[in-house]
């Protein structure tokens, strides 16, 4: 059986991120984890490995800046991608593209 | 040099839900197509049907602008703004999603269908305050014209959004024909959706629900070959 592809969504609304989290596990090739602040989503990184990482809602420019930074100064192949709509229209789509590159 | 995208209408994804019936012009939900993602930062063009009594229940949005056009029957929004609303044809409503905010749609009655367009344009600023509109347009200022349903401004013609867009819509008469000069610079796009009939952009013929994106021009110029209705959306091509 195939590992799933890791997904780490990050965003400041905890109802719109839980359902993206909960979107993202409804595929049974993906499993996907929430993060609301840069703390939690740095140390939901440092604890493990994920394939891609979604940018969600009302996330600042500076946060933005510094949490790419960090990411990519670890593990620079990371794959990391705005996610738009805050739903379920897009997401797959989204998710696909990135995996794709 | 212009460069131009054909959607014939047959071409479209399609989904039925048994109470949502909805073609997908670029990929949305579980219809996937890399060769139709977009068209500049117009992502989403939705051509929908909702069963009488039936609707989308209250689900989250963030950064898009999402407007929704009624072709045929009435809409009951409500949101977490704590607006209440109904939308009908002639209407068009825009929503700036920003920060986030839940919505709902729902058919108004319980014994005909609604048919709508909903339309996600990609905005120019993330994470601004949630904002809803609606306007009511007179139908009259559309035949054989074009009538500014949407744009950037505040102060213009019609409902506004956070991109640097226009929407107009015609309803013109066989053989009329007019031009479109692009609003937003040599950057801008428009996105032809025929909502009925026979019409022709820069020779290109279109048939109902095609839809039809052209850029690198500065103008269209637009012959209805039948009694028609269309929607031109132009857009930023690069954001």
């Amino acid at each position: 059986m195939n590992e799933k592809v890791k997904i780490l969504a990050i965003g400041r609304n905890k109802e719109i991120l839980e359902t993206v989290v909960r979107l993202i596990n409804a595929n049974d090739a993906w499993e996907g984890k929430g993060a609301i602040t840069d703390k939690e989503a740095v140390q939901a990184f440092d604890h493990e490995v994920f394939d891609l990482i979604l940018l969600c809602n009302g996330i600042s420019s500076e946060s933005e800046e510094n949490l790419r930074a960090y990411f990519l100064a670890h593990r620079p192949a990371t794959k990391i991608i705005q996610h738009y709509g805050g739903g379920s229209g897009l997401l797959t789509a989204e998710i696909y593209e990135a995996l794709a590159v | 040099m212009s460069k131009t995208i054909l959607h014939k209408a047959n071409q479209r994804g399609h989904a039925n839900h048994g109470w949502l019936n909805s073609f997908h012009t670029f990929s949305f939900g579980g219809y996937y197509n890399p060769q139709a993602m977009n068209f500049g930062v117009l992502r989403v063009l939705n051509d929908d049907t909702v069963s009488g009594g039936m609707g989308f229940g209250r689900h989250p949005h963030d950064n898009m602008e999402i407007i929704s056009i009624p072709l045929d029957g009435d809409l009951e929004h409500q949101d977490s703004m704590g607006n209440t609303a109904i939308i009908r044809k002639g209407d068009i409503q825009a929503m700036s999603a920003g920060t986030g905010i839940y919505h709902s749609e729902k058919n108004a009655h319980e014994n005909q269908q609604v048919k709508f367009l909903q339309i996600w344009i990609y905005p120019n600023q993330k994470n601004v305050e949630p904002r809803y509109d609606q306007l009511t347009l007179n139908l009259n200022d559309r035949h054989n014209r074009l009538q500014q349903v949407l744009s950037p401004n505040k102060d213009d013609e019609g409902i506004w959004i956070y991109q640097n867009a226009w929407f107009h819509m015609g309803k013109f008469d066989k053989g009329v024909a007019t031009n479109y000069t692009i609003k937003g610079g040599k950057n801008n796009g428009v996105y032809a959706f025929v909502l009925n009939g026979d019409i022709s952009i820069n020779q290109q013929q279109l048939n109902t629900r095609d839809g039809f994106g052209i850029w690198g021009v500065d103008e269209l110029n637009i012959t209805a070959d039948s009694d028609a209705e269309f929607l031109l959306m132009e857009v930023p091509m690069i954001f």
